[in-house]
């Protein structure tokens, strides 16, 4: 009698409790965002496809289909940060094999410059950028939109006569950062 | 001529911490003369040996820090610790009493969580309530007023008692803290509470020679000593007044209300606030910025919750006096105070943070 | 609202900032002396700009001379304020030099070679206001290049051309850092101009009520003020505390109003607008005077100077002749500070050639005396101990040390949400911290990172949209295309179906070559059924793709194994073993015809399979047959089928001809395979070529040295996992080699087949030599 007690008891408390968590979790369900829409904002957006994806969607995409986290070189380390507390994963080192070339070791951000002399006008730049920061027509001197451009080097190498390069953006009033040490100060006698 | 750059504001007030520790260790000298005056030599031995402690534990532990020794070895933070440590502790406890604590305070509170500004709790109160703790039996080697003394407690004898628990002429501690009739002494807040646990009352337990013809014979004027050097504190503006007189109006409210309901088995509002450590507290430990509450809302609510707690611990605790513990409570919660005393910004709604 | 507050101010009641603090004001140094005109510099140096927004475009080119008050740049950019010529004079460079920056950068000046003459150019001068339309003073504004002159340098004519309702003017008369005298100066000796200037603003702007917000400290400007305001009612002189930083826009709107200017706002959304004193001034200057902004007031003080004192600067004279105005010269600190600007807020200038500009009110040089911290070495910041003195003076009642310890964290999250963008920079907290920690520093660093952040996410974001229409547009072309092509396809059908001569003409030419391709292969099936009765179920004759040519291929090669099997007198274990391999083989090109990439594994596996079994059976011959067919397979060109086909049939005829029991089956072997592939088109051709030039030489390996063949299949069995690997590549390259040899090969491209034909001929020849050999080699598997 009293096991049958017990039992109803424990029973109808589990029930109502049940009961309970499942009217909250449709009652206070909390629409967030996609996870791969989340990661996407987490990423630089240079769409530089070094990660070996068609650009930073896809890798987002990849990632919450499991692929490893480490492969986002502009991003870096903090990049593989956020992902890893989104994810609920470990921090991992940046998979060298991903940083393409002689990848900036630099923070400055840099952007693609083309040498204008040099320029054939093949177009084969134009149709290598990802975010259509590269304007020009055939036999026409092309030139880079430097506030679109991601600094993603993907125009580096289809260019046949090397006319491209990427150079780091200069020091201006409205980057400066605030690094006193940095100034030349003029010794006067 | 050459430039010299350099961020703005190129101005400064000229103000600097060992400075502002310094002023805070001047001004525990009434309290300190005062003690010296009522009980002796026996605090101010305690002093030296736990400053000569803490600068070499501070020494120790920097050089292993691999910080800048010269820099941080004299701010004044380690002296006023062991300066605290020192006042709180019984006057004839052991030698070691004061060596243990002060290296608790200073390495383990102190510099383990990385030195000053990064401690959360109060090291002085930290290291005493470790003593008071784990030695509670010498930590309770109260020595009555030297008027009640029977054995004549200079510096020697005092000195002897401390390294060997023996005067010169051979009166063990014990000894020396019975009185004349053969009753030891404890402090007047222990006599208060063990009286009161015997069933006697208020009334009763104060005609106990320790209270004296006051509150507390000697304790009052100790108190009194801190209290003054408090204020001289706020009016250079070292410490915020805020801390101390919430904390001070709290206690007296909670014992104010204990002593309406209660007479009989309640002490009235001046003994707590005139006996154990209730000025101290207020006016150099709990006003201690770096484990305190940084707004000045936090800082009232950190003195009434304090004052509230050192009441209910002399009342009902197992300790005859509570601000240390009180204190380290305060401590604890003082960032979560911190984090709902947000002032509003300039520009901003009440709500809008 | 307003009227209370106008009440409270009769009263010289005001309302208090939270904080603030009193730094050592030390204006004496320079308030009791007038202002002094300085001779002309030798040479200006002009930013082009000098004000919050855009540089304007050059109106000037080097060479060019130009008169005192000529503009120097212009643009219809509203943000934009064009800059004069303080003086005539000669451009002598347009370049890039030192600017009025903290961070001692560099940004294109006009360098102006001053002539001396001071010639104006044309004034306007307007003696009656009345005449001109509101339109009309704002463009004068405008063209005089006023920017506000207090600090921050917003476009003045942006601030006064505001249409909503204005309940209250103030103006900021202030001045609470310490040292700077200039506008106090300004006000005592022109003050009626400032008044004037007020009641422009006044008219542009209609305020309900001006109010004149002077610190207490300054007695003699109050007073003129007051007399020179005395018959307008609408104007209020406020005397407000002194206390540092009253002068703060934010700040002197509470004090006067008791209204907080809501964070991330501006005051104008409020109802308040806010101008400078030396803006007034320099309005009236321009409205009446036609005088665009080509000079200001500068206080050069500091107690490292012999002659401190307030000067007539025109803009773009560098720090250094205004330093050697007011004796300079007793500076013996080997570092020295100069500071533009007070000693709260200002910054330190990296170079003497530093011009003044428009928001340049003060050029400070203290002595080390007066001021050490600012001749200090190394930072002498110590912990914090939470003492809470910035958060006491904090004019924006922020947590100046919750905000350095989130800002050394770079927690930008939580610097966000402690308000820190509602920093002012005045430096209070920094002043009293006895840590002596660089607070505002670090704020300044963390704010930088945090724009540069949201400059990135912006920059992020755009390059996310740009990407995504990059690919729609992609999307889009793609089937743009596509329809097209089909289009073009539909139109070329229906240009065939029509009966247009031309279009039957190309019809019945196609058909014709259809046809007569069909008639090759018939014709070409017919010789095969001849030479092998096995083969007589082949659909030779239909055989037009490729892939019934694979199918014909693996059939006939079948029918010679079984041939083969009746005749063959070897073992019978390693028949079976040839036997699994060819039809491991032969089912692996089956799937090639309908995946290239499965029958490139197939094929590897296959040769792996049959190098195992021949290893085992100790067949060094077939080993190498297999070597030599799957090679083949793996070749990756466009008729690869054929070739596989072709490889095949060649490696069973190997066997065959090597087992030389059965030279008949060989010879028939050899005729049908090339035939076959020679049927498709010239590549088969070229391949059969080849294959028969590599039976031609493996046969004559086989004949030079079968040492060396043993030698490889011992080999091969030691190391076979790597092999089968390395295998597939190395003689893919061999049959190209081969291939291209055959290419080579001197013969007309029309009579292939003839040079088919020779090949085979030739390759029978040397079987038949081979055959010779066969016993000897018989011999050697027996051993």
């Amino acid at each position: 009698m009293n096991i049958l007690l017990a039992i109803l008891v424990l029973g109808s408390i589990a029930a109502v409790f049940g009961a309970l968590l499942g009217f909250a979790s449709v009652r206070f369900k909390v629409d967030a965002d996609p996870i791969v829409d989340q990661l996407d904002a987490l990423l630089p957006q240079t769409q530089c496809g070094q990660c070996g994806y068609p650009g930073c969607k896809p890798y987002a995409q990849a990632v919450a289909d499991g692929e490893a986290i480490n492969k986002c070189a502009p991003g870096g380390e903090d990049t593989i940060k956020k992902i890893a507390d989104l994810m609920g994963v470990e921090v991992q080192p940046i998979d060298d094999s991903h940083v393409s070339g002689d990848a900036p070791k630099s923070n400055r951000p840099k952007v693609a410059f083309v040498i204008e002399e040099d320029c054939i006008g093949c177009t084969k730049c134009i149709q290598a950028c990802p975010v259509d920061a590269i304007i020009g027509a055939a036999k026409q001197m092309h030139t880079i939109i430097i506030d679109e451009c991601t600094g993603c080097d993907l125009c580096v190498a289809p260019c046949p006569v090397d006319c491209i390069e990427m150079r780091e953006l200069p020091d201006t009033i409205h980057n400066w950062q605030w690094d006193l040490t940095s100034i030349p100060v003029k010794q006067l006698d | 001529m050459a430039f010299w750059i350099a961020s703005s504001p190129h101005n400064h007030n000229h103000t600097k911490t060992p400075n502002l520790m310094r002023l805070v260790i001047y001004a525990t000298l009434p309290g300190v003369l005062a003690q010296w005056y009522f009980f002796g030599w026996g605090n101010l031995i305690h002093i030296g040996l736990a400053m000569t402690t803490a600068i070499i534990c501070e020494f120790t532990v920097l050089s292993l820090r691999k910080k800048p020794i010269s820099h941080e070895l004299f701010d004044g933070s380690a002296f006023l610790t062991a300066l605290l440590l020192g006042i709180c502790l019984p006057a004839l406890a052991p030698w070691w009493i004061t060596v243990i604590g002060t290296m608790f305070a200073i390495v383990i509170v102190k510099q383990l969580y990385g030195g000053l500004g990064h401690n959360p709790f109060n090291p002085a109160m930290a290291g005493y309530v470790m003593l008071l703790v784990s030695f509670p039996l010498q930590m309770t080697l109260w020595q009555p007023p030297l008027t009640l003394v029977a054995v004549d407690l200079n510096f020697s004898n005092t000195l002897t008692t401390i390294l060997t628990g023996f005067t010169v002429e051979g009166y063990s501690v014990e000894q020396v803290r019975t009185s004349i009739d053969g009753i030891t002494m404890a402090t007047p807040l222990d006599t208060l509470k063990t009286n009161t646990g015997l069933g006697l009352t208020v009334l009763e337990s104060i005609k106990s020679p320790v209270f004296g013809e006051n509150l507390a014979l000697g304790w009052e004027w100790v108190n009194a000593g801190f209290l003054l050097g408090g204020l001289f504190l706020i009016s250079r503006k070292a410490i915020a007044w805020q801390t101390p007189v919430s904390f001070l109006l709290s206690l007296f409210i909670c014992s104010f209300i204990g002593y309406s309901i209660s007479p009989d088995s309640s002490a009235s509002t001046m003994f707590h606030w005139f006996s154990g450590a209730t000025m101290l507290g207020a006016f150099f430990i709990l006003t201690d910025p770096v484990t305190g509450a940084t707004s000045n809302k936090g800082r009232i609510v950190v003195g009434l919750l304090a004052g509230l707690l050192v009441y209910l611990i002399r009342t009902s605790g197992g300790y005859p006096d509570g601000v240390a513990f009180a204190i380290l409570l305060c401590n604890m919660s003082a960032p979560l105070i911190d984090q709902y005393t947000r002032p509003r910004t300039y520009g901003h709604q009440k709500g809008d943070k | 609202m307003v009227e209370s507050v106008i009440e409270r101010i009769t009263r010289g009641h005001f309302w208090d900032f939270h904080g603030g603090i009193h730094p050592p004001e030390q204006k004496f140094l320079t308030s009791n002396k007038p202002i002094k005109q300085l001779a002309l510099p030798k040479q200006l140096i002009i930013p082009l700009q000098q004000h919050i927004g855009r540089e304007g475009d050059l109106l000037v080119s080097i060479g060019e001379h130009v008169l005192k008050g000529q503009a120097l740049t212009l643009s219809t950019n509203p943000m934009v304020v064009p800059i004069h010529a303080p003086t005539s004079g000669t451009i002598s460079a347009i370049k890039m030099s030192v600017i009025a920056h903290p961070s001692g950068l560099s940004q294109l000046c006009v360098f102006l070679d001053v002539d001396g003459e001071d010639t104006w150019r044309k004034r306007d001068v307007c003696t009656d206001l009345a005449q001109l339309s509101n339109h009309e003073i704002i463009k004068k504004i405008a063209d005089a290049g006023i920017a506000g002159m207090g600090g921050a340098g917003f476009p003045t004519h942006i601030k006064v051309s505001s249409k909503p309702d204005i309940k209250f003017l103030i103006i900021n008369g202030a001045e609470c850092e310490p040292y700077i005298t200039a506008d106090d100066l300004l006000m005592m000796e022109q003050s009626n101009a400032i008044v004037d200037g007020i009641k422009i603003i006044d008219r542009l702007l209609t305020p309900a009520v001006i109010l004149i917000g002077i610190e207490a400290n300054k007695p003699k400007a109050i007073k003129a003020l007051q007399q020179a305001t005395a018959a307008i009612e609408k104007i209020k002189v406020c005397i407000v505390p002194t206390k540092y930083p009253t002068g703060g826009e934010k700040q002197l709107v509470q004090i006067l109003t008791g209204q907080e200017v809501t964070s991330g706002r501006l005051p104008i959304h409020d109802g308040i607008v806010m101008q400078n004193i030396a803006t007034c001034f320099a309005i009236n200057e321009a409205v009446r005077h036609d005088t665009p902004l080509i000079r200001r007031v500068v206080t050069v003080t500091g107690q490292a100077l012999n002659k401190p004192q307030n000067v007539w600067a025109l803009l773009g004279t560098p720090i250094n002749f205004l330093l050697e105005q007011c004796s300079v010269e007793n500076i013996k600190n080997e570092k020295q500070t100069v500071i533009m600007g007070g000693p709260m807020m200002g910054f330190s200038v990296s170079s003497e050639l530093v011009p003044i500009v428009k928001t340049s009110n003060c050029i400070l040089v203290p002595s080390k005396k007066e001021m050490p911290s600012a001749f200090e070495k190394e930072s002498k910041e110590v912990e914090c101990i939470r003492c809470g003195q910035c958060s006491d003076v904090c004019p924006s009642q922020l947590l100046p040390q919750e905000l350095q310890w989130s800002a050394k964290a770079k927690d930008y999250s939580q610097l966000e949400k402690l308000n820190l963008r509602d920093c002012i920079d005045c430096g209070a907290c920094a002043y009293v911290c006895p840590s002596q920690i660089p607070l505002v520093h670090y704020y300044r660093i963390a704010k930088a990172e945090i724009r540069e952040q949201q400059q990135l996410d912006l920059k992020a974001e755009k390059a996310k949209i740009r990407f995504e229409a990059r690919k729609l547009r992609l999307e889009k072309e793609k089937v743009a295309r596509q329809e097209k092509h089909q289009k073009a396809a539909a139109a070329r059908k229906a240009a065939m179906n029509k009966a247009t001569p031309e279009a039957t003409g190309a019809k019945s030419a196609v058909a014709a070559a259809l046809a007569r391709v069909k008639a090759k292969k018939a014709s070409k099936g017919q010789s095969q059924v001849n030479t092998s009765d096995s083969q007589n179920d082949l659909p030779t004759d239909t055989a037009v793709d490729q892939k019934s040519q694979v199918a014909t291929a693996i059939a006939r090669a079948k029918a010679k194994k079984k041939l083969k099997e009746e005749a063959v007198q070897k073992p019978s274990t390693s028949d079976g073993i040839v036997d699994n391999a060819i039809e491991e083989k032969s089912a692996s090109t089956q799937q090639a015809s309908t995946d290239d990439k499965k029958e490139k594994i197939a094929a590897a596996i296959a040769k792996a399979k049959a190098k195992k079994l021949s290893k085992s059976a100790e067949a060094p011959d077939l080993e190498k047959d297999s070597d030599d067919t799957s090679p083949k397979k793996t070749v990756s060109s466009d008729d690869k089928k054929a070739k596989i086909a072709a490889a095949i049939a060649k490696a069973k005829a190997k066997k065959l001809s090597k087992s030389a029991e059965v030279p008949g089956l060989e010879k028939d072997s050899e005729d049908s395979l090339p035939e076959q592939t020679v049927s498709s088109d010239d590549k088969k051709a070229k391949i059969a070529a080849a294959i028969a030039k590599a039976k031609n030489k493996a046969l004559a390996k086989a004949n030079e040295g079968k040492v060396e063949v043993n030698e490889t299949s011992l080999l091969t069995s030691t190391n076979n996992a790597t092999e089968i690997d390395s295998k597939p590549l190395q003689p893919e390259k061999m049959v190209q080699n081969n291939i291209a040899e055959s290419e080579n090969k001197p013969v007309a491209a029309t009579d292939k087949k003839a040079k088919i034909a020779a090949a085979i001929a030739k390759a029978k020849a040397k079987k038949k030599l081979k055959e010779a050999n066969t016993v000897e080699e018989n011999d050697r598997d027996g051993v």
